[in-house]
């Protein structure tokens, strides 16, 4: 039985319908040049061997480490509901329904997810939804664009360096992103530097559309947010806060702060860090803007028969409506991951998600003395949530021991920010509520057993 | 019959002068067109406006179209009763539901637009 849809002979016919002779004549527009090349790939193996191939495959991943690695992507403990309530059946149909009122399900379950964002991060209109942090941080950015109808938008160096990249791609069509530098010493060292962004929105000719900062930032300092956004509205520019949701339970909210958006990643609210994806992009901003946002918007209302019911609203702003003058060209919905932050957030409710907040940040505290305690100081004096850097001598080399020893020992930074001196020695680590007292002792342990080498370097070679 | 005192343009906008002052609206043919109108963007007072661009957007519960400037000039207001009223485009077209007023830059391009009876026979021919 053929597995694909059309049999050989059902292309036959279709290509005499069209008056062709091969598939290849549909694609003649393509400059060649743009083609895809041929794929490479493998013959066809038996099932039974290829089953014993991938397995080997897996069975190299890691299971044992004891991670301390965070950098934008959580582990937190997910109630079991979670994952057996996406596993119905029921959600598996159209993320973003082109007739939608007859899907009242999807309908609510999108409209919860907005209302419990919308508290979370104390802002009037929250979208569903983008692909992932960085994605939603680049749209944020273009609605400033647009809302001000000025080009130039100003990313302080606190944000995840690969959030930063992304947005630098979405501005190559010919807007201007020019980043703020981070303080690089004394009591605020690491966050960022509200001198210079002073001077930044005061260069002449030059009008900000958004000034964007993240709470925590990528080093996981807590930011003068308050003042941030004062500055960037007393240029007229609007205020992006790129947020961590998990923290909104202990942080305040960027509605509180002043911020016109927020964006950020939504993994940490029941989805397991799974590699690069797929994570849940989350959108938020003032009722102002509301005609400025991408993505879906679900209202609630009531039906002829005096029932409730579920709409999809201001579809006019979206690319199925719009075409080329859509809010975005952005036309999908994390459906299901974001379904996946609805029950994570109404099953473990505003209390748990407190506690869950609390207890990483005490385990950081923990985590911090006991790697002070072996030599390894922070970096930075200023405040912070559950992620910190540590100073290691040649950090790389050291990061790679500890890998040998069943210790992730977060991010070398060398890597992630190459262009900032003075993280050459810093690991980025972070604890949350699932790591434990036992895991931080066997940190602490390695890395005082790996710093009494004296050769590390040459080992790392 | 539309107003006669009024020009018009192709895209369904009309055109009121006093002086050298221009009121600018759309039409009742296309407000029908459009359905009912829940937002109205309009340009900020002071902003110059080139003929033929995109100064605005209309939005109804089936569309959204941008708004073509008749003829160039500075805004000296847009209407705003409209933020709160958007549905007076609908049912006061050519009057309270009039759209942006412009300081004209250059009244030779009235020439260029239609008259009632020529606007009349662009929406009888459909």
């Amino acid at each position: 039985m053929p597995y694909g849809p059309h049999t050989a002979d059902d292309r036959e016919r279709m290509l005499a319908a069209l008056g062709l002779t091969s598939v290849d004549q549909l694609f003649e527009d393509i400059p060649v040049a743009l083609r895809a090349s041929p794929l490479d790939l493998p013959d066809p193996e038996p099932e039974l061997e290829l089953a014993a191939r991938l397995t080997g495959l897996a069975a190299r991943n890691r299971t044992d480490l004891a991670s301390f690695l965070g950098a934008g992507v959580y582990r937190h403990w997910s109630p079991a509901a979670v994952d057996q309530l996406l596993l119905r059946s029921e959600w598996y149909t159209a993320y973003t329904p082109y007739q939608p009122e007859i899907s009242q399900g999807t309908l609510q379950s999108i409209y919860e997810y907005e209302s419990l964002l919308a508290e979370l991060v104390d802002l009037d209109v929250v979208s569903a939804s983008h692909y992932d942090g960085a994605a939603a941080t680049a749209e944020a950015a273009l609605m400033t664009c647009r809302a001000t109808r000025r080009e130039r938008v100003l990313i302080s160096r606190g944000v995840h360096p690969q959030y930063r990249e992304t947005v630098r791609t979405y501005f190559e069509g010919g807007l201007q992103l020019d980043e703020i530098p981070l303080i690089a010493d004394g009591d605020a060292a690491g966050t960022t530097d509200l001198a210079a962004l002073e001077r930044m929105l005061a260069e002449p000719g030059r009008p900000v559309a958004g000034v964007i900062a993240a709470q925590p930032d990528f080093l996981g300092l807590l930011e003068p947010m308050p003042e941030i956004g004062r500055l960037a509205h007393a240029a007229g520019a609007l205020f992006v806060a790129v947020i961590e949701p998990v923290s909104l339970a202990v942080l305040a909210p960027p509605g509180a702060y002043g911020a016109d958006i927020a964006a950020g990643e939504g993994q940490p609210l029941g989805i397991a860090p799974q590699y690069g994806g797929p994570y849940l992009g989350i959108l938020a901003s003032t009722d102002a803007l509301v005609r400025q946002i991408p993505g879906r918007l679900v209202g609630m209302t009531s039906d002829l028969d005096g029932k409730r019911a579920f709409v999809m609203t201001m579809r006019a702003r979206e690319q199925d409506i719009r075409r080329d003058k859509a809010a975005s060209n952005i036309c999908t919905n994390q459906a299901l991951l974001a379904l996946a932050a609805s029950v994570y957030l109404a099953t473990i409710g505003p209390h748990g998600l407190r506690d869950v907040a609390a207890l990483g940040a005490s385990r950081a505290a923990e985590l911090e003395a006991a790697l002070a305690a072996v030599g390894a100081k922070r970096l930075h004096p200023g405040p912070y949530l559950n992620e910190f850097v540590v100073l290691v001598p040649h950090a790389r080399a050291v990061h790679r021991r500890l890998l040998e020893a069943g210790i992730l020992a977060g991010l070398v930074l060398a890597d992630a920010e190459p262009d900032d001196p003075t993280l050459t020695d810093g690991l980025l680590v972070c604890a949350t509520e699932v790591t434990t007292s036992a895991e931080i002792v066997r940190f602490a342990g390695a890395l005082s057993a790996v710093l009494a080498h004296a050769d590390i370097p040459a080992m790392a070679r | 019959m539309v107003p006669t005192d009024l020009r018009y343009t192709t895209d369904h906008e009309w055109v009121r002068v006093e002086g050298d002052e221009a009121t600018i609206g759309i039409t009742a043919y296309a407000a029908d067109q459009l359905g009912d109108i829940v937002f109205v963007e309009l340009p900020d007072p002071g902003r110059t406006i080139e003929r033929s661009a995109a100064f605005g957007v209309v939005e109804s519960v089936k569309a959204v179209s941008d708004l073509f400037a008749p003829i160039g000039g500075v805004v000296i207001e847009g209407n705003g009763e409209l933020a709160g009223s958007p549905e007076l485009v609908n049912s006061d077209p050519y009057g309270g539901g009039w759209m942006v007023k412009l300081r004209l830059s250059d009244a030779g391009q009235l020439d260029a637009l239609l008259d009632a009876d020529a606007y009349d026979a662009l929406i009888a021919a459909g």
